[in-house]
């Protein structure tokens, strides 16, 4: 049965730890392993004796394969017990990247129904394995300390008014999203919504693309670097404009950020055609006026204009 | 060019059945989003082996006419799910993009 904790009910507190939270969070360090030489025996022995279900099979680093209890049955059932473990181990493992998020984990478990995975980190060295259990434990863990929070909070009265500074508002339209870290599943949303609002303003096709370039970069920085943030769009008249805050860690280097091919990003986020180090600069060429101010670790804020044409040149359009 | 003409010469395989057809001009081939974010115009079909969403997300921002994905790559259901909610042509082919791209170019050219 798959675990009930990536779907539509999940409480949003869970969902957003299941992005927080890294594989390499998560996984057992200490592995049990054995190499090519070994015979399925003693894959089965090393279960018995530490209670797993599976054993990786390697050289040094290196992942050759899997020995499964399944393996092991089949092998018993078929007298093969003796065997050395590369002819009976499964070869087309499926692994995780260490830095992955959880909620991806989660999502391999569901889609392959594999009870561990192996995981690799960047250089292709196994450093771990995660199983369900793993998961749960951690989110355990994770709840437990949120409800400590939330009883520490629960003592102390409210706290004053919010110091929120408010920025100087243009807008007869005025919109926020929320943009989660890692969450690929929902990015572009906000980005359409912010089309569609232009579109019904009647805002002119060019500068609607313009804006558009400009949240959907905005957005995706906030999904793939930043610790989860917000962007505000507001329009008037004559201006649109974005803000996209999020809640750190904040850019090390701004000037190298801002330029074409500068890129922090993890191979598996280039894997899925992002961060080729083009998002802060297309924001800024297509914007009329541009804007960041970045500190560590608290967050980086971009704020970018438009200029729309004259209500009379668009309603001839 | 109308894309049911492309569909039909490069037998490009449909994810989602019973799109409208429409006008296609030209096509933006790259596998990177944020290029494609910042030069495909409207109207052109987008050729890529990136074969999931946020694709879609792309496509619809930038107004492609469809999306044909190469290498036969294996097209999520939540993919095909958000091309036709955006109303978005999606294809499948076992060409790569070098092909696809060639073999659309000569079309309109011809």
């Amino acid at each position: 049965m798959p675990l009930p904790l990536n779907g539509d009910n999940t409480p949003s507190f869970i969902s957003e730890l299941l992005y927080r939270l890294k594989v390499r969070d998560v996984m057992t360090r200490s592995l049990f392993t054995v190499n090519k030489d070994h015979c399925l025996r003693d894959a089965q022995n090393l279960m018995k004796q530490n209670t797993i279900t599976g054993v990786p099979v390697v050289e040094g680093h290196r992942l050759l394969g899997i020995v499964s209890m399944d393996d092991i049955i089949r092998a018993l059932d078929l007298g093969n017990i003796d065997h050395k473990v590369d002819k009976h181990m499964t070869r087309n493992v499926t692994v995780l990247e260490d830095d992955m998020p959880l909620a991806f984990a989660l999502s391999y478990m569901e889609k392959y129904h594999f009870g561990r995975f192996p995981v690799l980190d960047k250089t292709g060295e196994l450093v771990g394995i995660i199983t369900s259990r793993d998961i749960i434990l951690h989110l355990l863990i994770a709840m437990n300390h949120e409800m400590e929070i939330m009883e520490e909070k629960l003592k102390v009265p409210e706290s004053p008014e919010q110091t929120q500074v408010a920025e100087p508002t243009i807008g007869i339209v005025k919109k926020e999203f929320v943009n989660r870290k890692f969450d690929f599943e929902n990015a572009g949303r906000p980005s359409s919504e912010i089309k569609k609002l232009c579109v019904a303003a009647k805002v002119d096709s060019k500068t609607i693309r313009r804006i558009a370039v400009a949240s959907y970069e905005l957005e995706m920085n906030q999904v793939i670097h930043s610790n989860g943030g917000s962007i505000a769009f507001e329009m008037g008249p004559s201006q649109a404009r974005l803000i996209a805050a999020d809640c750190g860690p904040g850019i090390e280097d701004l000037e190298a950020a801002l330029r074409e091919g500068f890129s922090t990003a993890t191979e598996w986020v280039r894997s899925l055609g992002f961060g080729a180090g083009m998002g802060l600069p297309n924001t800024k060429r297509v914007s009329d006026s541009f804007s960041i101010e970045s500190s560590l670790p608290k967050g980086t804020t971009v704020t970018c204009s438009f200029n729309l044409s004259p209500r009379g040149e668009q309603d001839v359009s | 060019m109308f894309l049911s003409t492309i569909v039909g010469r490069l037998l490009l395989d449909s994810c989602w059945q019973a799109w409208d057809d429409r006008h296609v001009s030209h096509a933006y081939t790259s596998d990177l989003l944020s290029d494609v974010m910042a030069n495909a115009q409207e109207g052109q079909a987008l050729i890529t082996i990136q074969a999931h969403k946020n694709t879609v997300a792309v496509a619809s921002l930038f107004g492609a006419s469809c999306i044909i994905i190469c290498n036969q790559r294996a097209i999520p259901d939540d993919m095909i799910a958000a091309a036709k909610a955006e109303n978005i042509p999606l294809f499948v082919t076992k060409m790569n993009q070098y092909t696809v791209s060639a073999k659309v170019y000569m079309l309109m050219e011809s």
